[in-house]
């Protein structure tokens, strides 16, 4: 075990850990956010840089610090190492600085866009953005396409995170989307927009951090925070079966999969618990899930907005 | 003690003096009043037949306000129905068809908006809420019926018509709303 500290905060982490993971494990405020990095898919991070952060002491045997920021969530800790995020002056600017870069093409649509009230850059751009861009230029601008029947694509919100590549190439056995072109071209694409029909395809979804891959069966049918999430399994021999429903009274809205505050699909019984395509988009009927119970909201969440907990709803065993 | 009100007044029982016994002078003052009253400019209004003009910052029915092109504005972002503290406003979206573009001004649209007018306080929350400058309170009074379900006011009633445009520039220029 190696000690690190993160703002203060003092820990023991396995070596090999990064900066991002030990702060994960510490919890609380000190956690940079991440955008492209995925704790669940190998291979993910180090493409956004807004996990960027200081590293005052290198490590116990060369206190020298780091000349640049580095990126935390691929950078791997060292014993003694002394890490400044939120005390952090310089962080805090580079993170508008980089918060602004990724506003440069995505849309001000958060009034249409399905994912506005869960989205990381949403919650990214009110704590470090500004109100007002400097960007002059002509934005680039896509035409929505269709990724099979059932996902949407808006590549005008894609920050390029490249999760959903990921989530392709480990989850599905035969990828057929990737991005094509670089640099400001860089777009997410199907070779001549061929459908995507893998049975868990439609974890690309719930993998966004933005609402560039949106769920067409829930497509502008309501918002998040009119919905009420319930925890619900049922037998699906394909995936875990365990999935959030998201009703409005005895309607389901939506499903999708239990994802922890980090927006990361949780890990249950040591599997990630990813959910196939006929739970996602095909079981729309109460009748086909076994409902546990409410699912705990976030209270600052605005999803947590005309819920209220009652005396049921506080069960430990419904609760996580 | 000392008296927290300079209200209080200390009652006396002295024997009137023949100046006061008298009494006219009293009616002659106290006529002066009522004469001096009879000659000034009448503070109220005859209601129905006249009235008042209202203040720019009044809130009564709310608008749903078209764009120059007479688009609707809306696009059933549901923020008003969050910030609603009274929780009178529903809606459902549906999204805008090839051939309705001049309908709607973006991709997605309130194909349902209702408020319920028992149950709106007229905070004016909404307005304020509302990103696309969509809704509006303006000076028009919510009149009264004797059914319950003609308080829900619909889109029939909401959405501004386009030969009768509802003029809310006063209310644009109060408060925090003002055009930068």
């Amino acid at each position: 075990m190696i000690k690190v500290t993160i703002d203060d905060v003092e820990i023991e982490v396995a070596p090999g850990t990064t900066i991002l993971n030990a702060a994960r494990q510490a919890g609380g405020d000190i956690v940079p956010p991440a955008m492209c990095y995925y704790s669940k898919l190998p291979g993910t991070g180090g493409k956004c840089r807004t996990c960027l952060v200081e590293v005052a002491a290198g490590s116990a045997a060369d206190p020298r610090p780091m000349p640049k920021l580095v990126a935390s969530c691929s950078t791997q800790v060292m014993d003694g190492m002394i890490v400044k995020n939120k005390t952090s002056e310089r962080v805090h600017e580079n993170r508008g600085g980089v918060v602004e870069f990724l506003l440069i093409n995505h849309p001000l649509d958060c009034p249409v866009c399905d994912q506005a009230g869960e989205c990381h850059l949403q919650d990214l751009g009110y704590e470090h953005g500004s109100a007002k861009t400097r960007f002059r230029e002509e934005r680039r601008t896509y035409a929505p396409i269709e990724i099979g029947n059932k996902i949407k694509l808006h590549m005008n919100r894609c920050i390029l995170c490249y999760r959903c590549v990921h989530v392709a190439n480990q989850l599905t056995d035969k990828r057929v989307h990737g991005v094509l072109h670089r640099g400001e071209h860089a777009e997410i694409s199907t070779y001549i927009e061929n459908a995507i029909e893998n049975d868990f395809s439609g974890n690309m979804i719930d993998v966004c951090p933005v609402g560039a891959l949106t769920d067409k069966t829930f497509r502008f049918k309501s918002r998040v925070w009119f919905l009420k999430p319930m925890e619900a399994e049922c037998a699906c021999e394909k995936c875990s079966g365990k999935a959030v429903l998201w009703m409005f009274g005895n309607e389901i809205y939506r499903v999708t999969a239990r994802k922890d505050k980090y927006g990361e699909v949780e890990t249950i019984d040591d599997k990630t618990a990813w959910i196939c395509n006929d739970c996602r988009f095909d079981k729309k009927d109460t009748i086909k899930w076994n409902i546990l119970g409410p699912r705990k909201i976030d209270r600052h969440s605005v999803i947590s907005q005309g819920k209220y907990a009652t005396k049921n709803d506080q069960n430990p065993q419904l609760l996580r | 003690m000392e008296s927290l009100t300079n209200r209080k007044k200390v009652v006396s029982d002295k024997p009137m003096t023949l100046w006061e016994k008298i009494y006219l002078p009293a009616i002659i003052s106290g006529m002066i009043t009522t004469f001096k009253h009879m000659l000034r400019k009448r503070k109220t209004v005859k209601y129905p037949e006249e009235t008042r003009e209202f203040a720019p910052v009044y809130r009564g029915q709310h608008v749903l306000k078209r764009d120059e092109q007479g688009r609707e504005n809306c696009t059933a972002c549901g923020l008003c129905a969050v910030a609603c503290p009274a929780e009178a406003i529903t809606m459902t979206s549906a999204e805008r068809q090839k051939g309705e573009e001049k309908l709607y001004r973006e991709e997605k649209y309130a194909a349902t908006y209702e408020i319920n007018m028992l149950r709106c306080i007229f905070c004016g929350l909404c307005e304020e809420a509302c990103p696309k400058e969509a809704i509006f309170l303006t000076d028009r009074l919510v009149p009264t019926y004797f059914e319950r379900d003609n308080f829900i006011y619909g889109k029939d009633v909401l959405v501004e018509s386009l030969d009768q445009r509802i003029d809310i520039t006063k209310r644009q220029h109060t408060g925090k709303r003002s055009q930068s």
